[in-house]
């Protein structure tokens, strides 16, 4: 768990350094412009992250949630 | 009379119907009232998070973003995410110390965590000037809401009346409870509307996603992304950034985050919750499209860009169920300032003048005060001017400096001391202040820092001001050391 939740870090990298990279219209990337592909990734992305970062973490596996 | 505004008054009578149901037999104490009890699963916690987000900010304003400013309106999509990474971490410790010690309010934790009332007090006193301005702007988004799409019938002044005094009645009878509930329409309703509209518009009058991102990039090179100057990646990412730091400091979401019935919620819903929040890309979807239908929108106008594109392109009824929509995305928000700023105005302005009131009478005296608390918000909305926008900038930046001592506070051994923390607030209030009247930007404030950097957000100045005097003051003026 301990090395799992810096993925969470990701995210921020990918949102807060990308627009530097990708700020462009184009190419078009599933019909988006290019910058708001890259976001729309970065949102699924965090989902995927966060879903990682619950299943391997310990305090979600006491009944209820525990603290 | 036509089709759309049958749908939109049923809106209003089904919010208000539901809203006062949603007491259900319970006995409304200051703990049923402001925190539900404490019971809330994961369903309503999630529904009244993503409540308080999707205001008609979203509605209005991501589509009038996206109109208007093109590339820089993504960054809502990115705070609101980053948001979401933030509270897997941050609210169940929030949660148990809350519950520990069955507390009501955002300046309930401060006055425990720091042990100072007077820390409790001005914590009330930056939410409650927060959050006047943010209930003004939803009871101004409703008003142009219904009057647009009951096509004028409706004047926006008797629709902000109604639909304030909606709020107030089902807030005072059944608090967080009624919120909740008239979320669950809510959000039922903005997800297909929105869904709909993102989908359709695009295929309907350009063919398909790629033509109509290619016809506007033909008519404006360029929108679609940032800019090198003004909104550049340096604004984007010191704004995203900011944001997503204040976004849970807001009394009114700070406070709904009590609600839950365990710690679990909070961490599932930081699992859904980014996915979820893809409403928005929808709505930027609905701005974009109307771009080159309705053409020639400027200054506050742009908000109506969604509406004007719905009028062109559907029949009343369903414009009225778009309306109706928009009215929900005003109530739900607007019942939880009202109810979180009055529950502030008893239990941490009142209360803490006169030790030994009971929760009864505090919960008396919160109810007492949403319907003034909604008359005075009223009262600006009518009034109108532009202070109301410059207040509303002030509100955001303002919760923004709780985002230090509320870290620090849920820290094994916290740096900060109470008078720390207070020196650091007052500080950074301060400073937000000044820059946002005079109209400062980092270029004017910091000249001598490369071009590159004068796009920074101001609010990264007043957060670090903030840092620097609590820490110096902690440093220097150690307090009596209070392990908790």
């Amino acid at each position: 768990m301990v090395y799992v939740r810096w993925l969470a870090v990701l995210p921020f990298l990918g949102m807060l350094i990308g627009p530097f990279v990708f700020n462009r219209v184009t190419s078009f990337v599933f019909g988006m412009p290019l910058l708001l592909a890259w976001l729309v990734f970065w949102v699924l992305m965090t989902s995927v992250v966060m879903g990682v970062i619950y299943l391997c973490d310990p305090s979600n596996r006491t009944e209820g949630g525990g603290r | 009379m036509n089709a759309a505004l049958p749908i939109i008054a049923a809106s209003v009578v089904v919010a208000l119907a539901v809203g006062v149901r949603a007491r259900s037999g319970e006995e409304m104490s200051l703990e049923q009232w402001t925190v539900g009890g404490r019971g809330f699963g994961t369903m309503l916690v999630f529904l009244l998070m993503a409540g308080e987000i999707y205001t008609t900010f979203t509605f209005l304003g991501g589509s009038g973003w996206a109109y208007g400013k093109g590339g820089p309106a993504y960054y809502i999509l990115c705070y609101i995410t980053l948001a979401y990474v933030t509270s897997y971490w941050l609210l169940p410790p929030i949660w148990t110390y809350a519950k520990e010690r069955r507390l009501f309010s955002q300046p309930d934790f401060f006055a425990a965590k720091y042990d100072s009332p007077l820390l409790g007090i001005l914590v009330a006193l930056v939410g409650i000037v927060a959050l006047v301005p943010y209930m003004v702007l939803q009871l101004k988004g409703l008003g142009i809401i219904v009057a647009t799409a009951s096509y004028g019938v409706v004047p926006p002044w008797a629709a902000i009346w109604i639909g304030a005094a909606t709020v107030t009645a089902y807030v005072m009878v059944s608090g967080v409870r009624g919120s909740a509930w008239t979320a669950v329409i809510k959000d039922t309703m903005i997800l297909v509307v929105v869904l709909f509209l993102g989908i359709y518009l695009p295929l309907h009058y350009y063919g398909g996603f790629t033509a109509m991102f290619e016809a506007i990039e033909a008519a404006k090179p360029g929108f679609l992304a940032l800019p090198d100057k003004g909104q550049s990646p340096v604004w984007f990412a010191s704004t995203t950034l900011l944001t997503a730091l204040g976004a849970y400091m807001w009394p009114h979401t700070f406070a709904s985050l009590y609600t839950a019935k365990d710690a679990g919620a909070f961490r599932r819903n930081a699992v859904i919750l980014p996915i979820y929040q893809l409403i928005n890309l929808f709505v930027f979807l609905v701005g974009f499209a109307a771009i080159l239908q309705v053409p020639g929108l400027k200054g506050p106008e742009v908000d109506l860009s969604l509406f004007r594109l719905a009028i062109q392109s559907f029949p009343p009824w369903f414009v009225g169920i778009i309306g109706a929509t928009g009215v929900l995305t005003a109530l739900v928000p607007g019942s939880m300032i009202l109810m979180s700023g009055a529950t502030l105005i008893a239990n941490n302005l009142y209360r803490p003048m006169r030790p030994g009131t009971t929760n009864a009478a505090t919960a008396r005296l919160a109810k007492f005060v949403v319907p003034i608390l909604a008359l005075v918000c009223v009262g600006f909305t009518l009034q109108g001017g532009e202070t109301i926008v410059q207040l509303l900038l002030l509100g955001y930046s303002f919760v923004t400096q709780l985002f230090p001592s509320l870290v620090t506070s849920l820290l094994l051994n916290n740096p900060l001391t109470r008078d720390g923390a207070i020196a650091g607030l007052v500080t950074g209030v301060a400073a937000v202040t000044v820059m946002t009247l005079s109209g400062a930007t980092i270029g004017t404030l910091v000249p001598f820092l490369p071009t590159a950097f004068h796009d920074l957000n101001t609010g990264i100045v007043a957060l670090a001001l903030n840092l620097v005097v609590a820490g110096l003051v902690s440093a220097l003026r150690p307090a009596p050391v209070v392990v908790r």
